[in-house]
């Protein structure tokens, strides 16, 4: 930088950063875009294709696997999930919390 | 075929106006404090133009570099200077999001570095402003162990080691109550703590806090021997000492200490040793109370912090005499810069501290490392923030035998966060404050989580100050900045 001089370490961490982008002023005038969220289920009040506010699925409210329920229990997203009613009414009895024993449910052999 | 055109929306004008900071001038200098992220840059002209520009309100780019140009600068210069002023946020847009910045909170699985052993709660003084058996006391120690036992000591060791992954160093902190009543525990937790820490492949140090009454030659050369860090509560010449440090019959403490003072000083080298004094009503003359610590007693550092108190207590110091207190701390502060320029370390420790903090550019979550990387431990095996709130039943963040109570330290840490406090919002001090002493919140407002709104002018002055002393030494002795690189010593 020509015009700020950095005089303590954090200010030299940023005079590093700053010099090795090459961010014009109309780049900085605006907040980065953001990465492309999908909004899926969300407008249903359900956590469904819903990521936090850095993109991750790590800070949601509800565990992202536990969506396999909306699909399999509510039914109101049409994809390939067994059927709670008809035939699989068994099909998540191994898994009693989605974010530990996901891996227990099984593809389903009619 | 009909089509459809929509025109591109037009964007909205962006404008700038200046970021968050504090601006302070040194040895002719211009500098700025950039609040966001604690760092400090020295302006040229044309930054410190930019910024005077936009005094009077926000300015469309165009307006910003046609008046640049007007001052001199051309069409490259003014671009420039506004993209580097962007880039570190001296100057913002409307259209630049800054709602993510602050600093975040730290790792639920942070490490211990630091625990505060009290190994007794029980003292031979009864200074009448103590915050552990004074009118505004918050332990509850009734039907508590009195004294730390080794088995408690030796847990509270391997629980410290423990808790620490990562760590090359840990560090214990004997304090009371007065310490050396329970020097034979302090000895012995002393050689194993070192003995595990090896065995772990951590490095360890001591350090105690001590009202110095009870030292004698052995206890002297085993803290010497040991390299014990060492820091004596007192206050003064004898009528400063003597008006609130005193014993259970209201004899002071000034005669007995004096001689066990000399010999401290003269006998351990291996250490600094520094004096901690409370300041309070009638024990404000600060220039008085340092040299007679530094020059006449030969301490290595002095540290002097106003007492905490509810504000109801006769021994707090009144508005009056704490303007006094800071134009003394000034004056030290100028002779801590005079010795700094000539290369030389002045002993006036809370400039020396802030300097640290501002040579790194810390952006603190919390005011202090309390329920992160150092706990207290009470004599019963109680852990607490830290020693100022041991055996308060309020405050137990679990015991050594079985660990730190999660939720509620998950609680302390999330009232104690700088950003859940309203009015440091808007204060550009908070980088280093973050709303000051948990404790003290407590004593004060009943709440750990309450910042400390009693002294906020007084922080301010204070920082801009050490900023001031910052800004000259950037200027004309910078390699003394540099000693500051290397972290402070874990005494």
């Amino acid at each position: 930088m020509k015009h700020l001089k950095p005089v303590n370490q954090k200010a030299r961490r940023i005079d590093d950063l700053t010099s090795s982008t090459d961010e014009d002023f109309v780049a900085l005038q605006h907040t980065p875009p953001r990465p492309h969220v999908p909004m899926g289920c969300t407008l249903a009040f359900s956590p469904g294709w819903e990521v936090d506010a850095g993109g991750g699925t790590a800070g949601l409210c509800q565990p992202v696997e536990r969506d396999i329920y909306d699909c399999y229990v509510t039914c109101f997203w049409p994809v390939q999930v067994a059927d709670h009613v008809n035939y699989s009414p068994d099909w998540a009895s191994n898994c009693a919390s989605a974010t530990k024993d996901w891996r227990n449910l099984d593809i389903v052999f009619p | 075929m009909n089509a459809i055109v929509e025109a591109a929306p037009r964007a909205p004008a962006v404008r700038y106006r200046t970021g968050e900071l504090h601006e302070f001038d040194a040895a002719g200098q211009n500098f700025v404090y950039l609040v966001a992220a604690g760092a400090i840059f020295m302006l040229d002209e044309g930054a410190y133009a930019v910024i005077r520009r936009l005094d009077d309100g926000a300015l469309e780019h165009h307006q910003l570099v046609a008046a640049l140009m007007e001052n001199g600068y051309s069409h490259e210069d003014a671009m420039d200077l506004i993209r580097e002023l962007l880039a570190v946020q001296g100057i913002v847009t409307d259209q630049r999001d800054m709602a993510a910045s602050g600093p975040v909170s730290p790792p639920a699985d942070f490490p211990l570095q630091a625990l505060v052993l009290n190994i007794t709660n029980q003292c031979n003084l009864a200074c009448t402003y103590c915050y552990e058996f004074g009118s505004d006391k918050i332990a509850t120690p009734h039907g508590k162990q009195k004294f730390m036992t080794l088995e408690t000591a030796k847990m509270s060791v391997d629980f410290l080691l423990a808790q620490s992954p990562g760590r090359k160093a840990v560090h214990i902190t004997f304090f009371g109550g007065e310490t050396l009543m329970n020097f034979r525990l302090l000895r012995d937790v002393v050689f194993h703590a070192s003995e595990q820490a090896a065995a772990h492949g951590k490095a360890i140090t001591f350090s105690l806090t001590t009202n110095a009454t009870l030292l004698t030659d052995e206890i002297i050369a085993f803290l010497s021997e040991h390299e014990i860090g060492v820091t004596v509560s007192m206050d003064g010449p004898p009528d400063l000492q003597d008006r609130h440090r005193v014993y259970k019959n209201g004899k002071g403490s000034y005669d007995v200490i004096e001689p066990r003072l000399r010999k401290l000083i003269a006998a351990h080298r291996t250490r600094a040793i520094t004096a901690r004094v409370t300041l309070s009503d009638g024990v404000t003359d600060v220039r008085r109370i340092y040299h007679h610590l530094k020059d006449e007693l030969g301490f290595h550092e002095v540290g002097f912090a106003p007492v905490t108190n509810s504000g109801k207590q006769d021994y707090a110091i009144n508005a009056v005499d704490m303007d006094e207190v800071l134009r003394a701390f000034n004056e030290l502060a100028n002779e801590w810069l005079e010795d700094a320029l000539q290369g030389k370390t002045h002993g006036f420790s809370n400039v020396s501290e802030t300097i640290g903090e501002l040579f790194r550019g810390v952006n603190k979550s919390h005011p202090c490392g309390a329920g992160l990387g150092l706990l207290g431990v009470s004599a019963s095996g109680d852990l607490s923030p830290c020693h100022r709130f041991t055996d308060a039943d309020t405050h137990t963040l679990g015991n050594v035998r079985n660990g730190i109570d999660a939720a509620r330290r998950v609680d302390f840490l999330a009232r104690g966060h700088v950003g859940t406090k309203y009015d440091c919002q808007s204060c550009w001090a908070r980088p280093l404050c973050a709303g000051g002493c948990h404790h003290e919140a407590f004593v004060r407002y009943g709440d750990t989580g309450h910042a400390n709104l009693h002294y906020c002018d007084w922080i301010r002055e204070w920082t801009d100050t050490c900023l001031r002393i910052y800004g000259v030494l950037a200027v004309k002795n910078p390699e003394f900045l540099d000693r500051f690189a290397v972290r402070k010593g874990l005494s």
